[in-house]
């Protein structure tokens, strides 16, 4: 951008209670640093401090989930620590895979109680291909991208892999669970349980942000991060 | 799709104080009037350009992280079929621009800002076959093949139509169904009884 906007985002003297009220889904970004309820009128560096996490890279990631446009300063992503990032990331994995997939099965299966068998496997099927894509692609990050960061950061540069091979090879995999989406609000029959039905809904809708707020944090977080040591 | 009266302009630009000065300019020569402003291009923003029915569209191409700005054209396009005019709030390459049906600087007179807007139009003309929402006959022949897992080659010699026309039932197909994946479609064809479950594997 031409004209750098300074917005308001979150700084370290922030009390942990008002950054979930300014945006109550970094519930789940604390839950992925291990931070648990119950913090009291703990402020962000306060906490950071107590459970040895480090303080920029929080931040960094707390203003990106929030803040659609917000781009951080050169300094900051300088501060923050990659390797904090990629455990970060790593959790979210765990989170997904362990947590909120299971919940969606289990709310679609109940969904799809009333519809007849063809119905009910199409959409288990759907899901079940939808599960496996988005596995595979926390595979790579996980077996290839992950530990040559750390590795990095230890300053052993390994000559055959570069972030530039998963920046041009990062895929997309919001195109499925949107399209999950459109069938569950606009295909399935009538029969479906309205209730059952929004409930899958709102966690499509959830998921979907959620991961979207992922991917950005590897694109514009841990990419550039990692393009930095590198150079 | 162009009525009688103004036409409606939808800007998509982060900064409210350039889009409420282009929202004066263009109110005080009439012709065009701007109905929507988006500041960024989020999922909300998107529900929001498909139901607006613009004519134009006036965009800071800013709105586009760097990657994705080179195709960022196409990504309006998976919305609407209005004419896009970028708005040049920073150095563009001729590739970038080339994308768009017109370009609008910031110190253009109005004038010639409207002249640039009807050009953007009459360079779109071919646009909006019809509002239909329904799958054509046609296309929902194209959707059975696309689910059997045909390729769009083996489609187009199928039915002895250039790929091409294949690519373009098939982007009408998720345009109106708002399903984008091949899986997808699959069990949108199944649910709607265009094909049996013995035809593909479950
Ligand atoms: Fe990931
Ligand atoms: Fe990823």
């Amino acid at each position: 951008m031409t004209t750098e906007i300074q917005r308001i985002v979150f700084s370290e003297s922030i009390k942990l209670a008002d950054l979930i009220d300014v945006n109550f889904k970094l519930l789940n970004v604390l839950s992925r640093f291990g931070v648990s309820l119950g913090f009291g009128e703990n402020t962000v560096s306060e906490m950071c401090a107590r459970q040895g996490i480090n303080l920029n890279s929080f931040l960094l990631i707390c203003n990106v989930y929030t803040y659609d446009d917000y781009v951080p300063s050169a300094e900051l992503m300088s501060e923050a620590d990659p390797v904090t990032i990629v455990d970060y990331l790593h959790n979210s994995h765990a989170f997904y895979l362990e947590k909120e997939f299971m919940s969606l099965e289990k709310n679609l299966k109940a969904m799809v109680e009333p519809c007849d068998d063809m119905q009910k496997k199409v959409v288990a099927k759907f899901f079940a291909d939808y599960k496996a894509q988005v596995e595979n692609h926390f595979e790579y990050e996980e077996s290839v991208v992950f530990p040559y960061v750390r590795g990095l950061k230890e300053g052993g540069r390994q000559e055959s892999y570069s972030i530039e091979q998963f920046e041009e090879n990062h895929s997309n995999i919001d195109e499925t669970l949107s399209d999950l989406k459109s069938i569950v609000m606009k295909y399935l029959p009538e029969t479906c349980d309205t209730v059952l039905r929004n409930e899958v809904l709102y966690r499509i809708y959830r998921l979907e942000e959620d991961l979207a707020k992922h991917t950005i944090i590897e694109d514009s977080v841990l990419i550039p991060m990692v393009n930095r040591l590198e150079a | 799709m162009m009525k009688a009266g103004h036409k409606k302009v939808l800007l998509i630009i982060p900064s409210m104080i350039v889009a409420r000065g282009i929202e004066a300019v263009l109110g005080e020569l009439g012709e065009f009037r701007v109905e929507g402003i988006l500041s960024d291009l989020s999922h909300s923003s998107e529900a929001r350009l498909r139901n607006m029915d613009a004519d134009v569209i006036i965009i800071d191409p800013v709105v586009f992280d760097y990657v994705s700005r080179m195709n960022g054209r196409s990504r309006i396009a998976e919305h609407t079929d209005a004419a896009v005019v970028a708005l040049k709030t920073i150095p563009m390459d001729d590739e970038q621009l080339k994308q768009y049906d017109g370009f609008i600087s910031m110190y253009d007179q109005a004038v010639t800002v409207v002249k640039k807007l009807r050009d953007s139009l009459s360079s779109r003309t071919e646009v909006a076959d019809s509002d239909e929402y329904d799958l054509s006959a046609r296309e929902k022949e194209i959707l059975v093949c696309v689910a059997k897992g045909m390729l769009n080659k083996e489609i187009a010699d199928h039915f002895s139509i250039s790929i091409h026309t294949v690519i373009t039932h098939r982007k009408n197909i998720t345009r109106k169904t708002g399903i984008k994946t091949v899986a997808g479609l699959t069990v949108y064809a199944l649910l709607n009884n265009l094909i049996d479950s013995g035809s593909i594997e479950l």
